[in-house]
């Protein structure tokens, strides 16, 4: 397959282009603007639309209607952009409308600074949003990943009708990478049956909506909707696992800083020191099995993240709090660097 | 090949990324593992600006380059501020019009070229970063000149392919140098 050298920005928006996406609703900010000016360039050759719309509320309600109208829609923004997204997405959320935002963090909170960040796990995993609902969370780590899960977030996203996020951050989303770009099929999802396009009259109206009025009836929209999300814990959680086998201290880490920190688990295991490390793919459904088959030998944990300590708190859950989760970060923008991460795997290694 | 961590670092406008890109391009020739990464932000406007690449064998665990094999420097302030990051036994190229090489290592090795004068005195107005790069092609086993030529070809925009030649030369004049 062809490599080509692409920022993860530009890889977003290309991969999106390839899996169907119709429509780009945008609003430009810090560190994800090549992924708009991307889709300005190519959308229209495509045959889809590019609209930078007046602000981020805007763009995402522009992504409510097109997904309405069941084509494939999709908006990006950075993370004081994504906040402004947030009443937009409960909105997608209860109308039951497949969707995907992209998020290339940056520090926060406020307009925070425009260096990498993870400080946006919390949103993204537990309440991007008012109401009782989650998002699909992938967290990809490379730009080989950001076209692979843009292409899955849209294929979940129709499957289960909800909206699907990639957490990304301004690290992945600067860097150049090779990339491939594999063979996609978009139309795998028949949405007949919901989509409130034209038909001239030929049907009974569909209705897209979030308002039940009788606590009832809300109540069990959204029991039926936390049914599909039962099932995809059951099946769309992903993990790397490496050099977990017969580790002492397992690194718990994901997107940018799992590639730091996987630095730091080379250099350790090169002095004797049996670190694994656990790389959540997807945030939301965490990776419980998977972090427990990566526990199951270590002594401790160590949660390693660009925020202070947002996935600790998962991670105790997940393995029911029967070992010491110890917690390294760098935050604000500031990048850990692998000899840092290496002094904190020496520091828990001493106590083992 | 353990990995070729290389720092590229200058004011905004003298091609750092640009620079970076070509290397970038050359490992994508010889299909090895690579990472391109920029300072983004205030930093690429008139102030300082540097540019991580990475070529390996291997996967490249972080793109962040924080102890360079490989320096390319064209500014005084990015010449203080790098230089002490230098890996043991890294090389150092650097511009001698606009650098003063003033440091007390002994362990690393310093490339020292009248990059911006040379690009002056051969009408390669902006050639200077590339001058650089041909003085890292001869001094180094980063690629071969083909390789550098096919990713100047990849890197050069359609629109200014009439520059091309322009690159060569100026990769010339550094291998040279």
């Amino acid at each position: 397959m062809e490599r080509n050298l692409m920022k993860g920005n530009e890889a977003l928006a290309e991969a999106a282009i390839r899996a169907g996406c119709k429509c780009f609703f945008g609003y430009p900010i810090t560190p994800q603007t090549e992924l708009a000016a991307y889709m300005a360039k190519r959308m229209h050759k495509a045959g889809g639309v590019f609209l930078q719309a007046e602000s981020e509320i805007a763009a995402i309600n522009m992504v409510l209607g097109a997904a309405s109208t069941g084509v494939r829609a999709m908006t990006s923004s950075s993370s004081p952009g994504i906040s402004l997204k947030s009443e937009g997405v409960s909105y997608i959320a209860g109308s039951d409308l497949p969707a995907v935002i992209i998020n290339v963090e940056r520090g926060g909170p406020g307009l925070g600074g425009i260096q990498p960040s993870q400080a946006d796990y919390w949103q993204a995993t537990k309440a991007l949003g008012h109401g009782d609902f989650q998002l699909l969370v992938y967290a990809p780590a490379s730009v080989q990943e950001m076209v692979d899960y843009v292409v899955k977030a849209f294929d979940r996203a129709d499957k289960y009708r909800m909206p699907a996020m990639i957490l990304a951050d301004g690290l992945l989303g600067q860097m150049m990478e090779p990339v491939s770009f594999p063979e996609i099929n978009p139309d795998a999802y028949d949405k007949s049956g919901w989509a409130a396009n034209g038909h001239n009259n030929a049907r009974d109206h569909h209705i897209i909506n979030s308002l039940y009025l009788q606590p009832d009836e809300l109540e069990r929209s959204i029991i039926d909707r936390y049914k599909r999300y039962e099932i995809i814990k059951e099946t769309e959680t992903e993990a790397e696992l490496y050099l977990t086998e017969d580790c002492d201290i397992l690194l718990c880490a994901f997107g940018a800083t799992a590639r730091v920190v996987k630095s730091a688990v080379n250099t350790a295991r090169e002095q004797g020191i049996k670190a694994g490390l656990f790389r959540p793919k997807t945030l939301w459904p965490f990776p419980v099995k998977e972090i427990n088959e990566a526990a199951k030998n270590a002594k401790a944990l160590l949660s390693v993240e660009m925020s202070m300590g947002q996935m600790v708190d998962d991670i105790k859950l997940a393995i029911n709090c029967s070992k010491p989760v110890e917690f390294f970060g760098r935050t604000g923008g500031v990048i850990p660097t692998p000899a840092e991460v290496l002094a904190e795997i020496k520091r828990i290694g001493g106590t083992l | 090949m353990a990995t070729t961590e290389i720092l590229l670092a200058g004011f905004g406008g003298q091609g750092i990324l640009f620079a970076g890109k070509i290397l970038a391009y050359c490992g994508l020739m010889d299909n090895k593992e690579l990472s391109w990464l920029p300072s983004y932000g205030p930093e690429m406007r008139g102030g300082t600006c540097n540019c991580s690449v990475c070529i390996s064998d291997e996967p490249i665990g972080s793109p962040l380059v924080l102890t360079p094999d490989i320096l390319v420097v064209m500014n005084q302030p990015s010449f203080d501020k790098f230089v002490k990051d230098v890996k043991p036994g890294g090389k150092v190229f650097f511009d001698s019009t606009m650098i003063e090489a003033s440091t007390d290592r002994t362990d690393i090795e310093l490339y020292g070229i009248p990059s911006q004068q040379m690009a002056d005195d051969n009408a390669l107005k902006g050639g200077s970063n590339i001058i650089l790069l041909g003085k890292l092609l001869k001094e180094t086993e980063i690629c071969s000149l083909d390789t550098m030529k096919k990713a100047i070809e990849k890197v050069v925009p359609p629109k200014k392919a009439a520059l091309i030649p322009n690159n060569y030369k100026a990769i010339e004049l550094g291998m040279n140098a």
